[in-house]
């Protein structure tokens, strides 16, 4: 084992941690005043659900030996996962470390039903989609299973995370249905700045996600750690740009949208590719992602926070490019399109037609079987009202006037205990 | 000339603007309130307080009209605002003595009627 390996690998799971509450923010700042609870939630619960549910099975499912389709039990409850080296690190350290993933794919679906879905239906779909949908894929990809085996290349995750949580998104959108206000009244985001401060905490947590899957401390790391900061940056000039052209106004959810989408798109590049190359996978993302935003705003998909125009087409736009970028000068690996192997690109498109039908057809039978037992949207009242108030008893934004303390008798015991003289001492 | 005061739920809002503009109803000034219209106080919790909440969020429309637009807007209002539960709000509707529009010093009838724009 390696020592500085394992300080790298620590930080960055601290780090990809951190990108599920920044994620939440993200999100939150996008949705109405009375969703904001709700929709930061979504995000927070998955750090305790998806966490739980990794440690006790999923990592199993995903990395014990086994099949070419999916891993088997012998990880179940960590048994046999321990202080041992799995690399240069320590198995423990690597299983922490993928679950952080595993939390944040759950997360990003809920971008697509957010002010309308039942938290225990969400709760439910998580927990039953981690295991049946995640878990897999997770093993085709890096668990040694048959994509793996095609030879895909998916640095960090473009497929396994973000195709694979975009096509699961715009189901569950589609099982959920529309928000009642969807296509009738203005749904305006009621926090940009949040929007911003969760785009800049994500791009943070994401140099964890993309140089820390180097799984060491090495030249490698080096090279997706670049890359992570430059692909982000080409997107934000290149949405900038655009936005100049159509508008004239650079706009700052579109800023902080473009951030995201240069991410989701080195993701599966950022140690295949060299920093030029980067800049223009960062730069050629935004084109198809600023194109899905308008037009899906125009059907009645109502992918509520784009998850599939951000996500899924910069994730699938990443991982298509990744076949046409990847150089082997950089990585020691396979070369792409550019460098005289062309079969890469078809190789790459496989890999994420696979996962989106996967995915999309599980979440579909997963969410009816949830809508057996529980309904999974909430009712026209609940979501007028908001559901911070009618799902978590709690709001964002209260000054507190008007709260009765439903206790009376403990208020007038510490009323007694206090004394404290309200109309004396004070000078105005 | 009447001052229309009406107090409706947050939610309906948007509803009983496009009510408004559909009865040509263009003038109007919106403002958030706190109320309580004897509907259930719902509970909330924060740790280990718990409280009831006896104010509601409401919005408060006033639109001053003219007497033709008078029953329009009123009917505009309960329209859009009802969704038939306790805690729908209220529509007041008040004389006015005089109205003046500060651009051009017009008064009354000619205060409230929009300038074609």
């Amino acid at each position: 084992m390696n020592h500085a390996d394992i300080a790298w690998v620590l930080v960055s799971t601290a780090l990809v941690l951190l990108m599920t509450p920044a994620l939440g923010f993200f999100y939150g700042g996008m949705v109405r005043s009375k969703n904001a609870l709700n929709t930061l939630m979504m995000s927070f619960v998955s750090l305790g659900v998806v966490g739980v549910v990794w440690a006790l099975g999923g990592y199993s499912l995903a990395f014990a030996g086994g099949h070419a389709l999916v891993g088997d039990l012998s990880f179940v409850l960590l048994r046999g996962v321990g202080l041992e080296a799995q690399g240069t690190v320590p198995h423990l350290l690597f299983m922490a470390f993928q679950g952080t993933f595993a939390i944040i794919t759950a997360a990003l679906i809920s971008g697509a039903v957010v002010e309308r879905m039942r938290f225990s239906a969400y709760l439910a779909f998580i927990t039953i989609w981690m295991l049946a949908v995640y878990a897999p894929v997770a093993h085709w990809v890096w668990g040694g299973g048959f994509l793996a085996a095609d030879g895909a290349l998916d640095f960090a995750g473009g497929t396994v995370v973000h195709v694979n949580a975009a096509a699961a998104a715009v189901v569950a959108a589609r099982v959920v249905g529309p928000r009642k206000d969807y296509g009738r009244h203005a749904i305006l985001p009621h926090n940009v700045p949040f929007t911003l401060l969760g785009a800049g905490l994500l791009w943070f947590g994401w140099f964890g996600f993309n140089a820390g899957s180097a799984l060491a401390a090495n030249e490698l790391a080096v090279l997706a750690f670049v890359n992570t900061w430059l692909a982000p940056a080409a997107a934000l000039v290149m949405w900038t740009l655009i936005d100049l052209v159509r508008g004239g106004r650079v706009t700052a959810i579109g800023g902080a949208t473009a951030i995201v989408v240069g991410l989701v798109a080195i993701t599966p590049a950022a140690g295949f590719v060299g920093p030029l190359s980067a800049l223009a996978i960062g730069a050629l993302a935004v084109g198809p992602c600023y194109a899905a935003l308008i037009l899906r705003a125009r059907t009645t998909l109502d992918d509520s926070l784009d998850v599939a125009a951000a996500h899924g087409l910069g994730g699938a736009t990443g991982a298509v490019l990744t076949g046409v970028f990847a150089d082997a000068a950089w990585s020691g690996g396979t070369n792409g399109l550019l460098f005289g192997n062309p079969s890469q690109v078809m190789v790459q498109m496989y890999g994420v037609i696979i996962v989106l039908a996967y995915s999309a057809i599980c979440t579909f039978v997963i969410l009816r079987l949830i809508g057996l037992v529980v309904p999974l949207r909430a009712g026209g009242r609940q979501e007028g009202v908001g559901l911070d108030v009618t799902e978590h008893g709690e709001e964002a934004y209260t000054g507190g006037d008007g709260a009765i303390l439903v206790s009376p008798d403990v208020a007038a015991r510490a009323a007694a205990a206090v004394r404290v003289p309200l109309h004396e001492g004070g000078r105005l | 000339m009447k001052l229309i005061i009406a107090v409706i739920r947050p939610e309906q809002l948007s509803d009983v603007l496009e009510a408004l503009f559909r009865a040509e109803v263009r003038g109007l000034t919106i403002s958030r309130v706190q109320g309580h219209g004897g509907e259930m106080e719902h509970v909330e919790n924060y740790r280990g307080t718990t409280v009831k909440m006896a104010l509601s969020e409401k919005v408060r429309l006033e639109i001053a009209v003219s007497e033709p637009f008078v029953r329009p807007a009123i009917d505009a209002i309960i329209e859009a605002a009802r969704t038939g539960e306790v805690g729908d709000g209220k529509i007041m509707v008040l004389p006015i003595e005089s109205i003046y529009r500060i651009r051009t010093g017009e008064s009354d009838r000619d205060a409230v009627t929009p300038v074609p724009s």
